[in-house]
């Protein structure tokens, strides 16, 4: 065996370029510099003060939670002049309490003339070596975002809806029979539920971690807001901004990474986070607001949304009851005015909707050019309850002006509810009265007209309890769920409360309300306004034993009415449907109000889960039982876009285009028939061509056992029997004389 | 279709069966009771008193002579049909859960359950149809135990030696009798327990149901799943509708959870699915019990459906049943 010679060797060697193996394999040894820092600013001192120093630096850090051993400072020292250098290296023992470190004891005054200035010593080596030429930033190329608002451009304008079904979150197409397909579906795409923004712009999800939101044809993330535990979520009306809650306060633990989209300390101990969609930054924090003397544990139910919001997003407002209503500017989120508005006893306020007439007309504004004399302001209403000897109070306030516009005393107030007609031209109060001996409750609604001078209020007043009040969206009309029932407020199994349903409106003659009709002696306890009016469905929500749904028309005789104007009052109501989904739990119009989804969530009960789409006159169009469905959603839609003139036009000329969707529907239905047919045919075809080739085998396997085959053609041999049976009921003997 | 009730069993129904030419129905109840009806108005032509303990299962041979029945008194009976005599007694030390006539009658196939540490077996006995039917064989022809899941349900191919079985972890699989080896399985089959198995009058495909809340047609020589009909609750019986593409399936809730379900929660419909399409066509109510069994007669023109209830509902279709093209003029083989 020939031993090598080791000259050769570092021949090789020194011809060889091991460079790029050296690299590749060299020990990266700055590592196991993260657990070091370097405390600057140090006093310079002599040698026998070194001890002292030592340990008062020990003790300064152990203050403030970075402990470090004396053993492990190390003081590099000048020789030459015998003093130490005037500054230090410690050994925190692990990277994250050098973090802590470097962080807690920068810029620390140690004592007068000397402040400690602490880095990790990783970093100034980084720095240090830092490269002194500028390199040009690379500009990331653009990549084009998808249009969020894609599905509005569907060609066969189509609804979108949301399933959420055990681990599965499914977003459907909805359109005619043949059009609905699931656009896309996902896997534990949520943890807790799934949410839309107000406008179907962002779709929300909820983990442990934070809330998640999608958007676009693909369903590409968008943004992230990092609240861990995460319980509840309200966007603001034009999808600004997202507020979030969670049952366990903010805790920030030291290793959380910072930046605007973080949490910092002193949000610590808050519920409530409000965050900026488009930056995803953070934008204040607050406590849950609570009653004084409540606690977590006590306190029945909170109110969410905890933070409501100006309908052009201007302002958030929350009431700290019986104190308060503090607003909020946005962005900045600081409060308004440096104050909030204190009232004493304040209970619970709303703001008042924007309506189309506001958005026209400031869109109007806009368009000339000139500030119009007097911006419409935000409006709010506000309820405080009897105190000692002063009266309860409904109040309507001008906001950022604060000026009182209205006020309203109320006696005997139990408890009241604050209801906007969606326009803001109406403001329902529910007042619950009780009567001296406080044993029975009285419901009278008093109704604010908005739009006209000095709010007119008008009072109806009814003896039974009021359990459910809804205004027709864009109308002027409202229905109430009222009851004298005894069982109401005690809800036991079994027990379905009856109820009436009403049905008011203003009547213009005498501009006041009037009650158009009342149905009797129902079960129902929900009001679904159709989103354009008009129709209407009452549901019996929740009852194990009854589950229907009525659907009534209010305008029925509508054509008729534009030319007769004298039409009987109350006439136009009428019933075109009735339905029943067995345990609906939930009742929701799509955002065009021609159909009407059911669903029946596993989150209430176990029994026939799953959902139900219907038209406006109750007819059914799909009906699914799918055990663990806990969420149906219709996406929103934002507001129109056409103009009151270009809305007209197509009224005007609805005749014309329904041809065309007829021609469409008449096509389709050809088509969709011819497709079903040929699908059957080839099943059909498949399976005769299975029979016949299971006949031979069975004629093959007859034969080699040697048995007789059945000719097919062998008439089976039938034997006729024909039983006659006499019986004799009665004879009689006639005799013939 | 007004049904007729047959009310003569005071506990559920295990199992009924038309006879070839259709005009008796057989059932067997937990009441140790088995009943013999005249299908065609319902009255009880007899009964078969003997058994001592709840009867599973009954077949019936081609001819209308010998019946034979399983019941949990650990017997295997056989009797003569026409006047209800017991001709012969075998004894096993577990219950007969299945029994089932060969094509040519004959032979019998029954599964005896495992349990009390005795496995779970698939006998096949030959019959001796001469003489008066008391002297049979004691011993069966064959005998083998199945290993892993145990069978539930049985029945013989159109292959002689050749049988079908349904097991409880779903699985269907063909057994050779002789040799006592599964020739050939479909682990997958169902998701859950086979509850019952029919065949088609020639024997080439079969429906099963399950308590996976699904019924399925198989190709009895591959296996192979051919139709899967889904339903809401588990399934107890599954059976073909002869001259006419559609089948029929009944379930509903387990029967220990139906007093706390109710009537419209338990579903206790037979529900009418298409073969080919797998399509829900129609359903008919009454029972206020799961039903456990449904058969139809050999003819396609009645079928009866017994329940937990106790009652069997025995529906002659009307003449608009036969009329009906529901799907247009399709030619459908059977």
């Amino acid at each position: 065996m020939a031993v090598p010679n080791n000259s050769s060797y570092d021949d090789i060697e020194a011809e060889l370029d091991f460079s790029d193996i050296e690299a590749k394999y060299r020990v990266d040894l700055d590592d196991n510099l993260d657990n070091l820092i370097v405390v600057d600013g140090a006093p310079v001192i002599d040698r026998p003060k070194l001890e002292k120093l030592i340990a008062k630096i020990s003790k300064e850090f152990a203050k403030k939670g970075a402990p470090v051993k004396p053993e492990n400072i190390f003081v590099p020292w000048d020789d030459s002049t015998g003093k130490s250098k005037g500054f230090i290296f410690m050994d925190l023992g692990n990277a994250d309490a050098a973090t802590h470190a470097a962080n807690a004891m920068n810029g620390h005054p140690f004592d007068a003339r000397h402040t400690f200035y602490v880095n990790k010593f990783a970093d100034i080596e980084q720095f240090a070596n830092m490269d002194e030429t500028y390199v040009e930033p690379k500009v990331e190329e653009y990549r084009p975002k998808e249009h969020l608002k894609a599905w509005l451009a569907d060609p066969q304008g189509r609804d979108q809806y949301v399933t959420y079904r055990g681990d599965d979150v499914e977003i459907h197409w909805h359109g005619k029979l043949s059009q609905c397909e699931v656009a896309y579906s996902k896997k534990n795409w949520t943890e807790l539920y799934v949410s839309w923004s107000p406008m179907g712009t962002y779709f929300a999800t909820l983990f442990r971690q934070g809330v998640r939101l999608w958007g676009g044809t693909s369903w590409e993330p968008q943004q992230r807001f990092a609240h861990p535990l995460v319980k509840l979520i309200d966007f603001s009306p034009c999808e600004q901004y997202v507020v979030t809650w969670s049952h366990d306060p903010i805790a920030v633990p030291p290793n959380l990474p910072q930046g605007p989209e973080f949490f910092s300390p002193e949000d610590e101990g808050n519920n409530i986070a409000v965050w900026d969609i488009k930056s995803g930054h953070l934008l204040r924090t607050f406590p849950t607001s609570l009653l004084e003397g409540e606690d977590f544990a006590t306190k029945k139910q909170m109110q969410w949304p905890a933070l409501k919001w100006s309908l052009d997003d201007k302002f958030v407002a929350r009431v700290t009851p019986g104190q308060q209503i503090s607003v909020y500017e946005l962005p900045s989120m600081g409060l308004h005015d440096k104050k909030s508005i204190k009232i004493e006893g304040v209970v619970d306020f709303e703001w008042c909707p924007h309506g189309d007439k506001d958005r026209d007309e400031a869109e109007k504004a806009a368009k000339s050019g000139k500030t119009p004399k007097k911006t419409k302001e935000n409006m709010l209403a506000y309820w405080t309850p009897e105190v000692a000897n002063q009266p309860a109070r409904v109040t309507l306030l001008e906001f950022p002006s604060r000026r009182i516009l209205r006020q309203k005393n109320l006696f005997n107030v139990t408890e009241c509810k604050l209801y906007w007609q969606n326009q803001g031209d109406f403001l329902c109060v529910k007042v619950d009265r009780h009567t001296k001996t406080k044993k029975s409750i009285l419901c009278s609604l008093e109704i604010f007209r908005i739009r006209e001078k000095d709010f007119p209020v008008e009072v109806v007043e009814l003896k039974e309890t009021v359990t459910d009040f809804s205004w027709e969206p864009k109308g002027e009309r409202f229905a109430i769920v009222s009851s004298n029932d005894p069982n109401l407020g005690n809800p036991a199994p079994g027990i379905t409360v009856k109820t009436d349903i009403s049905f008011y409106q203003l009547d213009r003659g005498k501009n006041d309300f009037r009650l158009l009709r009342t149905l009797a002696s129902r079960t129902s306890n929900t009001i679904r306004w159709s989103p354009r009016g008009r129709h209407v469905v009452l549901a019996t929500v929740g009852s194990s034993t009854k589950s229907e749904l009525e659907f009534w028309d209010l305008d029925f005789n509508n054509e008729d009415r534009r030319e007769g104007q004298a039409t009987e009052w109350g006439s136009g109501i009428q019933h075109v449907g009735s339905a029943d989904h067995y345990g609906v739990t939930d009742v929701e119009w799509d955002p065009s109000g021609r159909y009407l989804a059911t669903s029946a969530s596993a989150w209430r009960h176990t029994l026939e889960n799953g959902y139900a789409i219907w038209d406006f006159r109750g007819q059914v169009i799909e009906k699914h039982v799918l055990d663990r469905f806990k969420q149906f959603i219709w996406r929103p839609r934002p507001p129109t876009l056409l103009t009151k003139e270009q809305q007209r036009q197509i009224r005007r000329n609805l005749k014309e285009y329904s041809r065309i969707f007829d021609e469409d529907d008449a096509a389709e239905e050809s088509n969709v028939s011819a497709e079903l047919i040929a699908h059957r045919k080839r099943l059909v075809d498949e399976w005769n061509a299975w029979r016949v080739r299971c006949k031979r085998d069975l004629v093959d396997e007859k034969r080699s056992r040697g048995q007789r085959v059945d000719d097919d053609t062998h008439a089976e041999e039938k034997e006729e029997i024909e039983e006659w049976v006499d019986e004799v009921i009665e004879q009689i003997e006639e005799v013939a004389e | 279709m007004r049904p007729i009730l047959l009310q003569g069993h005071e506990r559920s129904l295990t199992q009924i069966r038309f006879n070839n030419e259709g005009d008796l129905l057989f059932s067997c109840s937990k009441d140790h009771v088995i009943n013999v009806w005249f299908s065609h108005n319902g009255e009880r032509l007899g009964t078969y008193d003997g058994h001592n303990g709840t009867v599973w299962t009954i077949d019936v041979d081609s001819q209308s002579k010998y019946l034979v029945s399983g019941a949990a008194d650990n017997t295997l009976r056989l009797w003569n049909v026409s006047n209800g005599k017991c001709l012969y007694v075998w004894e096993f030390p577990t219950a007969v859960k299945r029994v089932s006539f060969s094509d040519d009658d004959e032979k019998v196939v029954c599964i005896t359950e495992q349990r009390m540490g005795h496995q779970g077996a698939v006998r096949v006995f030959k019959i001796n149809r001469d003489g008066d039917g008391t002297d049979q064989p004691h011993e069966p022809e064959h005998m083998f135990n199945p290993v892993g899941s145990k069978a539930t349900v049985c029945a013989f191919t159109y292959k002689p030696n050749l049988i079908v079985t349904g097991h409880e972890s779903g699985k269907v699989a063909l057994f050779d009798v002789v040799s006592g080896t599964e020739v050939l399985n479909n682990e997958r089959a169902h998701m859950d327990q086979v509850t019952d198995l029919q065949l088609s009058l020639d024997r080439t495909y079969f429906i099963t149901s399950s308590k996976d809340k699904t019924a399925r047609l198989h190709d009895t020589k591959t296996l192979r799943v051919l139709k899967t009909y889904s339903a809401e609750t588990p399934l107890n019986s599954a059976a073909l509708t002869p001259n006419k593409p559609y089948i029929l399936i009944g379930g509903g809730q387990e029967a220990m959870q139906v007093t706390t379900t109710s009537l419209r929660q338990g579903k206790f419909e037979t529900r009418f699915w298409h073969k080919i399409f797998e399509e829900e066509i129609g359903r008919v109510k009454g029972h206020f019990g799961p039903i456990n069994t449904i058969a139809v007669h050999p003819a396609g023109t009645c079928y009866a459906s017994g329940g937990e209830d106790g009652f069997v509902r025995v529906h002659h279709f009307d003449e608009s049943y036969f009329k009906a093209k529901p799907y247009g003029d399709l030619e459908i083989e059977d």
